[in-house]
C-alpha cells in the first residue's frame, strides 16, 4: 500500500521533483482500501487457512507508517514500513524490487495483494512489476475476485480493460490488483482501532533486506517539474434567455472543435 | 539519429493511439513495429505512410502472446536483436502492463503516460501531466533503452512527409506464460463495435453526472451530434445509471480528448484526474461556482436538459443534418 497526498489537499512537487508528503494532508491511497478488503475477504473464503497471516507493507518516508496504521485498524494483523534515505527518488522499477524484497523475506506468502493504482502518480505499472521480480503471474486490474480453495487454490479475476471484459485465472500463489468496484472496505469500529494500536509493525531499512544500495539505483530520473499556469476561469454564459444550447455549439464551431 | 525505435501494436486495424505514437517515434529513429498477430495488407500500407520501415510479426515457441508478461518478455527479446533503443506503446491498462514486462526484462528505465518524446543526452525522456493536470514533470530514463508508453490524443497522428514501403516479416523470440496463469474469456464491449468511439480513446467525450438525475437522453443526443464517447461519475455508475466502463476517473477510464464536455458534473478531484488532461473543456452546470465550471475553458449556466438538446439541434444544423 501507499501513503498518498489527499486528493483534495494542494498536491505539488518539491524543487527536486519528489512528491510533497505531510502528515497532515496524506493518507492510505483509497484504493489500497479495497486492496486490504480484499486480502481480509481471501482469508475469510478459505476456512482451512484462518490462521493465515494478513500483512500490511509499504514503502516510504517517516509519515507513510499512517498507510500501514490504516490497514492494521480495518483488521491486518501486522506491518512492514520500509524506509531509508537510499530510497529517496525510488522509481517504478526500485519500488517493485524493494517490495519483492519484502514480500521474499517474509517467507511463502499466498497472494500478494495492491490497489490497481496509486492516485498521486497513477503509473499503474508496479503490480506488473512486482509479479515480474517475483516470478508469479498476475491477475491485474480485477473488478471481481474469487477463490475456489484445495486443492487448487486457484484465484479467478474480472476486468473491464480497453474496451473488453476478460476473464483471467491462475493458481496461488499470484499478485493480484483491484479497482474500487471490487468490494467495499470495512469501516473500522472503536474497538479495531484501538487494538490496531498494539499491533507490530516493523521498520526497515534495504541492509534488513540484504538489497546492497547498488541493487536500487532508479532506471528513471526526474529532469524538471513545472507547475502549469491556473486555467484563466471559463468564458461564462447563462441559459436565462435560452440561447445557452446555440451559444455553446458557436462555441464550439469557432474553435474549430466541430 | 538512425537507431531503430520499435513501436508495439496492439490490434489490427491500428488504434488512432498507435499512429500518435509512430508521429512521436519517426523523430527518434528507424521505426519498427511489431505485432503479436498478423497484420493485414492495408495495415502495412498505413504503417509505411506513417513512417514504419519494418513491420515484424512476433512469434514465440514456448508461449501463447497473450499474457502481458508473454507478451512483454517477447517484445524486449525482440528488442534486444533488433538493438532497439526504445520501445514505444500506447497508454492503455493491457499495454503498460505490456510495458512493465518489457521494461522489466531489459533492465530499462520506463516512463509512462507521457505526452511527448524527445532524447535527452541520447536518454530516451518524456513529459507527463501530474496532479490532475496542475503540474508538468519531464523525466528521462538512465539506461541506455527506454521504454514508454505515450497517452492518447497527447499529439495529433500525422503521415510521414514521404510515405515508404514498409517490408514485412516475421522474428520468433523467448518468453514464457506462467505456470497456470490463463485467459478463460474474453468479451469485447458493444460500444467498441458500434458507432460510438470506445470511451478511452474518443476525441470527443459527453461526460453526464449526477446534474441528469438518471435521465441521459440528453447527453447521448449531444454525444451522437458530435460523434462523440459517453462518460460519467462513479456517483452515477453506483446509481447504475450507466456501466462501470463509462466511469471517468481515477479508477476508471481515463480521457484526455481534444473536447471534453461535462453536464450535470460539479467535478470530484477522482473524477478530474481523469479527465483533466483534456485540451479543451466545456462545463454544463447550474451552479456556476462548481469545481469543473471554474476549470472550464467554456461553461454554460443552465439546464443540462435544454442546453445539451439546443446545443445538439444547433451542431446538426451547421452540419447540415
Amino acid at each position: 500500500m501507499k501513503h498518498v497526498p489527499e486528493l483534495e489537499s494542494a498536491r505539488g512537487f518539491s524543487p527536486e521533483g519528489r512528491t510533497v508528503r505531510t502528515t497532515e494532508d496524506g493518507t492510505l491511497n483509497e484504493v489500497d482500501e479495497n486492496a486490504v478488503e480484499a486480502a481480509l475477504a481471501l482469508r475469510e473464503m478459505s476456512p482451512e487457512s484462518s490462521d493465515a497471516e494478513v500483512v500490511a507493507v509499504t514503502l516510504g518516508p517517516a509519515t507513510a507508517v499512517d498507510a500501514v496504521r490504516r490497514a492494521l485498524q480495518m483488521g491486518a494483523d501486522r506491518g512492514v514500513h520500509i524506509s531509508d534515505d537510499a530510497l529517496t527518488g525510488a522509481d517504478y522499477a526500485t519500488t517493485a524490487r524493494v517490495l519483492a524484497a519484502a514480500v521474499r523475506q517474509l517467507g511463502a506468502a499466498d497472494a500478494v495483494i495492491t490497489g490497481m493504482a496509486a492516485l498521486d502518480g497513477l503509473g499503474a505499472v508496479v503490480p506488473s512489476l512486482l509479479a515480474a521480480e517475483l516470478g508469479l503471474p498476475q491477475l491485474t486490474v480485477a473488478h471481481e475476485v474469487t477463490y475456489t480453495g484445495p486443492p487448487d487454490h486457484m484465484v479467478t479475476i474480472t476486468r473491464d480493460v480497453a474496451g473488453a471484459t476478460e476473464t483471467w485465472r491462475a493458481p496461488l500463489p499470484a499478485v493480484i490488483s483491484v479497482t474500487d468496484v471490487a468490494n467495499s472496505p470495512r469501516l473500522p469500529k472503536m474497538k479495531e482501532i484501538l487494538a490496531a494500536r498494539t499491533k507490530e509493525v516493523a521498520t526497515l531499512t534495504l541492509a534488513d533486506l540484504d538489497l546492497p544500495a547498488d541493487e536500487v539505483v532508479p532506471r528513471t530520473e526526474v529532469l524538471s517539474v513545472n507547475q502549469r499556469p491556473p486555467r484563466e476561469g471559463p468564458e461564462l454564459v447563462t441559459d436565462d434567455d435560452g440561447n445557452g444550447g446555440r451559444k455553446l455549439a458557436e462555441y464550439l464551431i469557432s474553435e474549430g472543435l466541430i | 539519429m538512425t537507431s531503430p525505435v520499435i513501436v508495439y501494436l496492439d490490434g489490427d486495424p491500428l488504434r488512432s493511439g498507435v499512429l500518435e505514437v509512430l508521429t512521436l517515434a519517426r523523430g527518434l529513429g528507424d521505426v519498427i513495429a511489431l505485432s503479436p498477430a498478423p497484420v493485414g495488407e492495408q495495415t502495412v500500407q498505413t504503417l509505411g505512410h506513417y513512417g514504419v520501415s519494418r513491420v515484424l510479426h512476433v512469434t514465440a515457441d514456448d508461449a501463447d502472446l497473450t499474457a502481458p508478461a508473454a507478451v512483454g518478455q517477447g517484445v524486449a527479446d525482440a528488442a534486444e536483436e533488433l538493438r532497439a533503443t526504445a520501445v514505444l506503446l500506447t497508454s492503455s491498462f493491457p499495454t503498460k502492463e505490456i510495458a512493465a514486462h518489457v521494461a522489466h526484462r531489459l533492465a530499462a528505465g520506463l516512463l509512462v503516460d507521457v505526452g511527448d518524446l524527445h532524447w535527452h543526452e541520447e536518454r530516451l525522456a518524456g513529459t507527463k501531466r501530474a496532479f490532475g493536470g496542475t503540474w508538468d514533470t519531464s523525466c528521462a530514463v538512465t539506461t541506455a533503452r527506454g521504454v514508454a508508453t505515450v497517452r492518447p490524443h497527447a499529439v495529433a497522428a500525422e503521415p510521414a512527409r514521404e510515405p515508404i514501403t514498409a517490408e514485412v516479416g516475421a522474428i520468433t523470440v523467448g518468453a514464457s506464460t506462467p505456470t497456470g496463469l490463463e485467459l478463460v474469456d474474453r468479451q469485447a464491449h458493444e460500444s467498441s463495435t458500434d458507432e460510438r468511439p470506445a470511451l478511452a480513446e474518443a476525441a470527443v467525450v459527453v461526460a453526464g453526472g449526477r446534474g441528469t438525475f438518471g435521465d441521459f437522453d440528453p447527453v447521448h443526443e449531444l454525444a451522437d451530434a458530435l460523434g462523440a464517447a459517453v462518460g460519467t461519475t462513479r456517483d452515477c455508475v453506483d446509481e447504475g445509471w450507466l456501466p462501470h466502463d463509462a466511469q471517468v476517473g481515477q479508477t476508471g477510464v481515463t480521457v484526455a480528448p481534444r473536447l471534453y464536455i461535462g453536464a450535470g458534473i460539479s467535478g470530484a478531484p477522482h473524477h478530474i484526474g481523469g479527465m483533466s488532461a483534456a485540451r479543451t473543456i466545456v462545463a454544463v452546470n447550474i451552479d456556476a461556482e462548481a469545481p469543473l465550471v471554474e476549470m472550464a475553458d467554456f461553461a454554460v449556466v443552465g439546464d443540462l436538459a435544454t442546453v445539451l438538446t439546443d446545443a445538439a439541434e444547433a451542431i446538426r444544423e451547421h452540419r447540415g443534418l
